[in-house]
């Protein structure tokens, strides 16, 4: 296959797919983090994840709208603004559908997949009526839709390293904040015991409500992002559900270390076998891939060592 | 009406022709609404009723929502005009909610319980093949809008929109001719239509003692597209030749935009026969420009029907709607069949079928276009280019109609 190319040609191709095994990665991770911190601390199989995610796309949609409608001098600034919104708004639906919806539903834990998919139905159709059934065209700014040249023949893209940077970001964040700040501290002992949790004086429902809250805002920053590299309709969502679920999963569902290394394993797996096979074939070597290792060990790649109740 | 009661309450009896027979010359009357309708469809003196059964609600009214504009469209000016044989056109519109089986259950709907003269209906190859036995069954008429990859023909469809070798030979014999291409990379969503349509492209290469240096499928729904275009990069092909649909076709065109590959370099050239005016809505026109497409219609056809077309259009559904190839042809549905139940005289579906074949259409937007026998229509292929409005140019034209082949010999 790569008799007829010289070796700087080569070098520049496995640079480039180099890259492009690391963009899929930061993607999983991305959209995998929401929904493992809802799915892992709280036990809710969250089904609308994906719903949440388009509706910080059509956040994006509408900021970008705004901005090249009433103040085009700062179109090309919009995105930061457009990723804190969708953050917010993706937040408080979280909020209230926990308030409304799955805080009824702790007890049942089987029956949120349910509600949660029932959620993800009436979140297609609202977005179907209020956007159309047609997707939408996110305009975004010049800069990030270009390519990096490193080199003469190795390019880089821009939204890549733009993706990248955001999943740093997040991942960090998320890591702060659970393993380093007073609610992380009360989110971990709720996991580990919600009675105990609510004798010694913590507000379990609050830190159930910003749990599951948070988990779906850093899904609205996932969906700002994928404007840039994906579509955005009423229902895009679903096309990221399966693997963000496979890489939740495959990871172990409790341990956010877990879901980063399964999204590095999946990523760079896939991206290897779709450049030497053909993509349909690399997605069920895949799949057949994480079956495997998920019958040898079902609990993930990593499982945090819990009292069962 | 009264001999169809007593045809129905005598149906087994061996005197059941005479009696009705004899009825019918009696209430002379009657015989007038009988002969335009003798099988019991609902049509009165005064209207008409016919179906459309598109998704509007699932995956699909993405593409499908279009179709349904254009069949009301054409439905809203035939009954300004008049209506089909002096009667009014009511439609009764069915969700396929993107689901098969639903398709299929109101079809039958349709044709038992509405009993309705024709239908407007299906996008997805899936979903006619889902309709087609009840269809067949209860001897229904479909008008199906969509090209598809051929291979199909039934008596009780009338196929609308391109078959795939009316748009795929053209297309490549006009890159190869024009634009000296010797090397193409074909690439696909993993299903019938792609698989179908590569196997005809493939084959027309190998004719043209050209190469393919590539072919590729990816499912349905995939987003990330950053190892294909590496490939295409290290296989340096002069064409590559595109039927990803969906939501993927957004994230395809942005990525290879990210990649640093400037579609209007033609380096390669990048020629799709899925990508209409629609689908750069949700892609945006800025981050597709320069890309070719091979099907019979755009929105920009300079022709005074498609004015007259495109200004009701907008008249009725707004200044920003765009319209594609499918749109189109899904407008020719309601149009072909006045035509043919007028040439029958009667909204017999086996005269209508019988009439069919021949029929044509000199006021269609996308030009002329004739009915095959094989129930498939003539129709012209053009290349368009995508400017950055989303609107394609249109830079070739076929010189004569292109005969419909749904079983192309030499091609399967």
């Amino acid at each position: 296959m790569f008799a007829d190319y010289t070796a700087a040609e080569l070098t520049s191709i496995f640079a480039m797919q180099g890259f492009a095994g690391l963009t899929l990665f930061s993607v999983f991770v991305l959209m995998a983090l929401g929904l493992a911190i809802i799915f892992g601390q709280m036990g809710v199989i969250n089904m609308a994840h994906g719903e949440f995610m388009i509706l910080g796309a059509y956040t994006t949609y509408l900021t970008s709208t705004l901005f090249s409608e009433y103040i085009p001098s700062l179109f090309s600034m919009y995105f930061f603004l457009a990723m804190i919104l969708a953050f917010l708004v993706t937040f408080a639906l979280g909020a209230l559908v926990e308030w409304a919806m799955i805080r009824h539903l702790y007890k049942r834990p089987l029956d949120t997949l349910l509600a949660t998919w029932g959620l993800s139905l009436i979140l297609q159709q609202l977005y179907r009526t209020v956007f159309g059934a047609r997707e939408v065209g996110v305009t975004l700014p010049d800069w990030v839709m270009g390519s990096y040249p490193l080199t003469d023949t190795i390019e880089i893209p821009i939204n890549g390293i733009f993706v990248m940077a955001i999943t740093i970001m997040i991942s960090v964040g998320v890591y702060l904040m659970m393993f380093k700040s007073r609610w992380g501290c009360q989110v971990r002992a709720v996991v580990q015991n919600r009675e105990m949790a609510g004798a010694v004086g913590i507000n379990t429902e609050k830190v159930d409500r910003i749990t599951f809250a948070l988990g779906c805002g850093i899904a609205g920053v996932a969906g700002s992002a994928f404007t840039m590299i994906g579509s955005t309709g009423p229902t895009s969502g679903q096309l990221y559900i399966v693997d963000t679920f496979l890489v939740v999963v495959f990871g172990g569902a409790q341990s956010l270390l877990g879901t980063i290394a399964s999204a590095f394993t999946i990523s760079q797996a896939q991206s290897t076998m779709e450049f030497f096979l053909s993509g349909s074939m690399a997605k069920v070597l895949t799949l057949l891939f994480v079956v495997g290792i998920l019958m040898i060990r079902p609990q993930g790649l990593f499982a945090l060592k819990i009292r069962v109740k | 009406m009264l001999s169809n009661l007593l045809n129905k309450k005598l149906l087994s009896s061996k005197i059941a022709t005479a009696l009705a027979l004899s009825t019918s010359i009696l209430l002379s009357p009657a015989l007038q609404a009988d002969e335009a309708n003798s099988t019991g469809l609902a049509v009165t003196d005064k209207t008409v009723k016919v179906g459309i059964l598109h998704s509007v609600t699932g995956t699909m009214a993405i593409s499908e929502t279009g179709s349904v504009q254009a069949e009301k469209l054409a439905i809203d000016q035939i009954n300004e005009m008049g209506g089909v044989l002096g009667r009014k056109i009511e439609y009764i519109q069915e969700d396929g909610a993107s689901d098969w089986p639903t398709f299929a259950e109101k079809s039958k709907k349709l044709l038992v319980s509405d009993k309705v003269a024709a239908v407007f209906g299906c996008w997805t190859s899936a979903s006619r093949k889902a309709v087609l036995p009840v269809f067949e069954q209860y001897n229904g008429m479909l008008y199906y809008p969509t090209f598809y990859e051929g291979l199909e023909e039934s008596p009780n469809v009338i196929y609308t929109g391109q078959e795939a070798t009316q748009q795929i030979l053209e297309g490549i014999d006009w890159a190869s001719k024009t634009k000296g291409a010797k090397k193409f990379f074909l690439l696909g969503s993993d299903y019938i239509w792609p698989r179908t349509s590569n196997k005809i492209a493939r084959k027309h290469i190998d004719k043209l003692g050209l190469k393919v240096v590539g072919e590729e499928y990816y499912p349905l729904g995939h987003t990330q597209f950053n190892s294909v275009i590496n490939k295409i990069k290290l296989k340096k092909p002069d064409v590559v030749f595109i039927s990803v649909v969906g939501g993927s076709n957004v994230a395809f065109y942005k990525q290879l935009k990210a990649a640093g590959i400037d579609m209007s370099k033609e380096k390669p050239l990048f020629l799709t026969i899925s990508v209409t005016e629609d689908e750069i809505l949700g892609i945006g026109g800025e981050n597709i420009e320069g890309i070719y497409a091979s099907m019979k219609y755009f929105q920009s056809l300079p022709n005074d029907n498609n004015k007259a077309f495109v200004e009701a259009f907008k008249a009725k559904y707004g200044k920003d709607i765009v319209i594609g190839d499918v749109t189109q042809a899904a407008y020719l549905g309601p149009w072909l069949w006045k035509a043919a139940v007028e040439k029958a005289g009667s909204f017999d579906i086996d005269k209508v079928r019988e009439a069919s074949p021949g029929i044509e259409l000199t006021t269609a937007p996308e030009g002329y276009v004739r009915v095959h026998k094989n129930h498939h229509l003539w129709s012209k292929t053009r290349i368009g280019v995508a400017e950055p409005d989303g609107q394609y140019k249109v830079v070739y034209e076929s010189k004569e109609l292109i005969e419909p082949d749904p079983f192309p010999k030499g091609y399967q």
